[in-house]
């Protein structure tokens, strides 16, 4: 058995903390509310551990400044919250057609525009996965806990080098500022799933054959990177069959590694009449109602949470529908994940929203509220 | 003066030429004075970088053979700044036109000045933003005429070396395309100083702007340039009625100030001292 130590962190904290623990040796950021603590974490740590940490003029230049230290052959991240996160939609959207590995984080606050800065909100997830221009590819995981946002950090830079993808961390006001009790494996030690040092003797750095390894800047294999449509090689085509192949190739990394990527996890009953769908802090209230309405009431219920909310987990959202009669669907918005989950379970159930929009958590209670409608 | 030597090819993308400037552009003029001060400087080709932005000038970047990385409009210096210190062994030149430096991208540039980090900045100034067709830019003199300025323009425009210099820089210079051998030794020089190098390179834009504004066509463009080039020796003897309307060329200013990269990585190794005492 490895030496668990059981550490009381904060969810921000978790984050850079996975993320020292995945590799990441830099980060530039701007500071946001609720998202600072992850910069002044690894202000503190980074230059200790032979990091680059910068404070950015703006969160377009941690944007930037990430992507640069990641094709200089460092792990990095950048987080903010959802003024910031519109701001580094643009340079996201390169990171994604250039193919340059990097993670952003972001914790929700109650938006539009300046909104509720110390609210807690889950209002960015169609931001998260449309907020860049372009048909795009996006891996998005949404945290409930300090324990997951720690893990999840960790397989977010992971999948981020593998699949050179940029890899969103969506957490919310409630998980970034809770703490709890964190387990961590052999603390300080790191958790990088290694790539590949070799550069293959036929290397292209953008092979259409596959994965392939980003090799960095200043290792003597000169190509170009662009956000213009490319070639393998990384040159400027506007091509109407390359345009097209890179599309795909962007979009069918994430199809072929989705087994890799779709973190989800089913508690409750077997065959469940209402089956409860969510992500995030509300996975939190979701739960303890699950545990009033099922191991104490054994009413038929079950929660299926989602910590992959993009690419959709909509096999496993299917799967749940071909069970249960109902799929409450709660959330800290106006609905919005809601509408994948229709999709995904088509007309198997009849799919419920239970939407809380005023910068306070879902309640167990409240759950519990609509659950009565249909059981016991 | 001694002709002017066959330019080294090993730096350029032969196979990606003929590139996309118009007749008469100054682009590749400085991107050959760029290639001759690379050339100058002696590094080895693995350790250049060539950063560059958005617009006409930031297109050399898919021509010159090195690791070059085309950027999103304006930013080319913020993906600089996190390349230069993840890698701080890197000698990199960040190309950026005057729309892509001083209006979209004039937060980055004020901020590497501050932090006087040690990139060197290229930036083509032709008057104009030339890749949209001829919009009117910071650096467009007061009164020239754009299709966003049909009247003229009302705006003042920056004194960009001044602006760098406010802002920290430690190396400002100013070359034109109609001086390339002048440009080159200033580039080269730019690249020797350590920190932040700001480099104007006048180029003539005779599409979009010296037609618009009735300067004639490449040649006459150039000609006027060389006429109304001042160096910084001679012009420290003008008044300022003598020099109005001319362009100061040379190396404008420099100073020495520390380099945030080496500042940075000097802080790294004493706190790995401190761990493994």
């Amino acid at each position: 058995m490895p030496d668990v130590k059981p550490v009381l962190m904060q969810g921000n904290e978790a984050c850079a903390e996975g993320a020292i623990t995945a590799g990441v040796r830099f980060y530039a950021g701007y500071p946001i509310t609720p998202s600072t603590e992850i910069a002044e974490y690894m202000a503190e740590k980074l230059p200790r551990l032979g990091g680059v940490f910068i404070q950015m003029e703006d969160e377009i230049a941690s944007m930037a400044a990430v992507i640069g230290a990641s094709i200089g052959g460092k792990r990095a991240l950048t987080a903010t919250s959802g003024p910031g996160f519109s701001l580094k939609q643009e340079n996201l959207g390169y990171a994604i057609m250039a193919e340059i590995p990097c993670v952003v984080v972001n914790v929700q606050r109650m938006g539009p525009s300046t909104g509720v800065p110390t609210a807690p909100s889950q209002g960015d997830v169609m931001q998260a996965r449309w907020g860049t221009h372009g048909d795009h590819p996006i891996i998005v995981f949404s945290p409930a806990s300090v324990y997951e946002t720690f893990y999840l950090t960790i397989a977010a830079v992971n999948l981020s080098q593998k699949l050179r993808q940029p890899v969103v961390l969506l957490l919310d006001e409630v998980v970034g500022h809770m703490r709890e009790k964190v387990l961590i494996p052999e603390m300080g030690k790191l958790m990088v799933e290694k790539i590949s040092d070799q550069v293959p003797p036929d290397w292209k750095p953008y092979d259409d054959k596959g994965l392939t390894p980003l090799v960095p800047f200043g290792s003597g294999h000169f190509y170009h990177v662009t956000g213009l449509y490319h070639d393998e090689f990384g040159f400027p085509t506007g091509e109407p069959a390359v345009v097209s192949r890179v599309l795909d190739r962007l979009h069918n990394k994430l199809e072929q590694y989705r087994h890799e990527i779709t973190f989800t996890n089913y508690i409750g009953h077997k065959e469940p009449r209402v089956g409860i769908v969510t992500y995030g802090c509300t996975v939190r209230s979701a739960r303890a109602a699950v545990k009033k309405a099922y191991w104490q009431n054994r009413w038929p219920v079950g929660l299926l949470s989602l910590q992959t909310i993009w690419p959709f987990p909509d096999k496993e959202v299917e799967a749940l529908a071909r069970q249960a009669d109902i799929i409450l669907v709660p959330e800290m918005n106006r609905g919005q994940l809601v509408g994948e989950v229709e999709r995904s379970v088509r007309g198997q159930a009849e799919v419920v929203p239970l939407n809380r929009y005023d910068g306070e958590m879902i309640t167990p209670d409240q759950i519990m509220e609509q659950l009565r409608r249909w059981l016991p | 003066m001694a002709p002017i030597e066959q330019l080294n090819l090993d730096f350029l993308r032969t196979k990606k030429l003929p590139h996309i400037w118009c007749p008469g552009c100054g682009n590749g003029i400085v991107t050959a004075a760029l290639v001759r001060a690379i050339v100058r400087a002696g590094y080895d080709q693995r350790d250049v970088v060539i950063v560059s932005g958005i617009g006409c000038s930031s297109r050399a970047a898919g021509y010159l053979n090195f690791n070059t990385l085309h950027t999103t409009h304006g930013r080319a210096l913020a993906f600089a700044t996190g390349l230069k210190m993840a890698r701080p062994q890197l000698k990199i030149f960040v190309i950026m036109g005057d729309g892509d430096c001083s209006a979209i991208g004039g937060n980055h540039f004020i901020h590497a000045a501050r932090r006087n980090i040690d990139l060197n900045a290229v930036i083509i100034n032709n008057y104009i933003y030339g890749m949209t067709g001829g919009q009117h830019s910071p650096l467009t003199p007061l009164g020239k005429k754009a299709t966003t300025a049909p009247l003229g323009t009302l705006e003042r425009p920056f004194e960009l070396l001044e602006l760098a210099r406010g802002a920290g820089a430690t190396f400002g210079a100013r070359g034109i395309a109609a001086q390339p051998r002048q440009l080159e030794q200033l580039i080269a020089r730019g690249a020797a100083h350590k920190g932040f190098s700001v480099i104007e390179a006048l180029s003539p834009c005779p599409v979009a702007y010296g037609r618009r504004n009735k300067q004639g066509g490449a040649v006459e463009m150039l000609k006027a340039m060389k006429e109304n080039a001042v160096s910084v020796e001679r012009a420290s003897n003008m008044d300022a009625q003598a020099l109005a309307g001319k362009i100061i060329t040379g190396v404008i200013f420099t100073r020495e100030a520390p380099e945030f990269c080496e500042l940075y990585y000097q802080l790294i190794e004493q706190e790995s001292k401190k761990n493994s005492n």
